[in-house]
């Protein structure tokens, strides 16, 4: 049977995991591959790097995480943070990432998904979709597309969006409400499912993990196939066996044998 | 006793290799695992590992882009009889014809044609992204000590077609997703998996570790 997804998502700046980890003894909490390693132990689906390092000159160092990531841990990795280019794709891809997620870079050119997908094939194109709800002209709600970390808005509608980057080769999506993102009141469910329907690829919920029962929600009612979480986990609070053995008691298909 | 893992410009061979070295490793006589894309150091392996990511043609045109590579699998595999495992795309290539985007033409090791997989459940997304358990239909060595079906551990899958093999006696396992899909072939000394055991934690380590034990 198929299951739901469970993923973590670690930030890294500058080859150092932001706010640290310290769910486990780890002998360096700060280290992105140590706390990999502790997920994939713990039974984590997936894992989800974001690299937030700034400076181009130090964009290498997240390729040598990749690497020993990839030497260490047999789970799928997904990165992503600053991906520009074709030929970034192909040495995160070279250093052992199986998926990339392409986020403001897709804003500005849209094309750059359709060639990603060409070239490297749709299954391991992630399309990241920040959205923030906004009032509509002639009244009520929409979401719209924000950059730069929900301070640059867009003015494109998200499902639109959602839909247009699916079409182009996007294999899955990473679906972050800006609104919730860091609140801990749980995933913006409305936004969540009204993306998931609008489109054929799987979409990963994320932004505003609080609980455990969010978890269930984003799946249940958002229509999501997975859901990413970052700070429930890495600060101890809840493990991910624990989450996903609360899923799996609220009627969710469940991963519980790793 | 070497394992080559073929480089033909495609996949994630980082991944691939590093999940050989680690089975290899664990084992009373570790076997030599080496990257390459010299068809004659993999014509002299005593096993090979042709992994596969992205589209069946781009693969295909790839693999053919290796001088003589073709031909000296098909002679270790075919002739030779040395064990082969084909990875998602890689192992797709054994068919007799991938139809994805156009219709390409494959090792045609595997009778059947690479099709769509279409789930009856229109929710079901594609790709089939995610974990599986896998029903097993044949009995294989490279199967044994495995606990899987049901109730079993689970393989790690990101693929939209599947082997849709012209005889079910090709087909070691398959996962169920809105109907069923094709999750391990076996043929002669020739293995295959849509799923990637790289990828599949210790499940996948465990049945790697089978293959470089098996000894057709």
């Amino acid at each position: 049977m198929f299951k739901v997804r469970v993923i973590p998502c670690l930030d890294v700046k500058d080859g150092r995991v932001v706010k640290g980890v310290n769910f486990v003894d780890l002998r360096d909490a700060g280290d992105p591959v140590e706390a990999a390693i502790a997920y994939d132990a713990a039974g984590a689906d997936e894992l989800t790097f974001l690299d937030i390092t700034a400076t181009h000159e130090n964009r290498g160092i997240m390729l040598d995480v990749v690497r020993r990531t990839a030497e260490a841990c047999f789970m799928p990795v997904t990165v992503g943070g600053g991906v520009r280019e074709v030929n970034d794709i192909k040495t995160l891809l070279r250093a052992g990432a199986d998926k990339v997620s392409i986020n403001s870079a897709a804003v500005s050119r849209r094309e750059f998904v359709k060639e990603a997908a060409e070239k490297f094939g749709g299954q391991c194109v992630v399309v990241a979709i920040d959205a923030k709800r906004v009032k509509r002209a002639g009244g009520g709600e929409r979401w719209e597309i924000f950059t730069h970390g929900g301070r640059n808005s867009t003015g494109i509608d998200a499902i639109e969006y959602a839909q247009e980057v699916v079409s182009l080769g996007a294999g899955e999506i990473l679906l972050t409400s800006m609104d919730r993102d860091g609140t801990r009141q749980g995933f913006d469910i409305p936004l969540t499912r009204a993306i998931a329907d609008s489109i054929p690829v799987p979409v990963i919920a994320s932004g505003g993990v609080g609980n455990l029962d969010h978890l269930v929600d984003g799946i249940r009612d958002g229509h999501a196939t997975a859901v990413l979480a970052a700070s429930i986990f890495h600060f101890g609070e809840f493990t991910i066996r624990e989450a996903k053995e609360h899923m799996s008691r609220r009627g969710l298909p469940m991963r519980l044998d790793a | 006793m070497s394992v080559a893992i073929i480089d033909y410009g495609s996949g994630n061979l980082h991944s691939a290799a590093k999940a050989f070295e680690r089975a290899a490793r664990s084992m009373d006589n570790p076997q030599k695992v080496f990257v390459t894309s010299d068809p004659d150091q993999a014509y002299g392996a005593d096993r090979l590992v042709l992994p596969g990511v992205g589209a069946f043609a781009d693969c295909r045109r790839g693999l053919d882009a290796v001088n003589g590579m073709v031909e000296a699998i098909t002679e270790a595999v075919r002739v030779k009889a040395r064990p082969m495992f084909g990875i998602c795309v890689g192992m797709q290539l054994f068919a007799t014809r991938g139809k994805e985007h156009v219709i390409t033409q494959g090792l045609n090791w595997i009778g059947g044609d690479v099709e769509k997989i279409t789930p009856r459940d229109e929710s079901l997304k594609i790709p089939h992204m995610g974990w599986n358990t896998l029903d097993v239909l044949r009995e294989h060595p490279v199967l044994d000590g495995l606990p899987l079906g049901p109730k079993g551990q689970h393989a790690y899958f990101v693929h939209s077609y599947h082997l849709n093999a012209a005889n079910e006696a090709d087909v070691l396992a398959r996962a169920d997703y809105g109907g069923p899909v094709t999750a391990i072939v076996g043929k002669d000394t020739a293995i295959g998996t849509q799923f990637h055991p790289e990828k599949s934690q210790r499940f996948g380590l465990a049945l790697i570790s089978n293959f470089l034990r098996w000894k057709p």
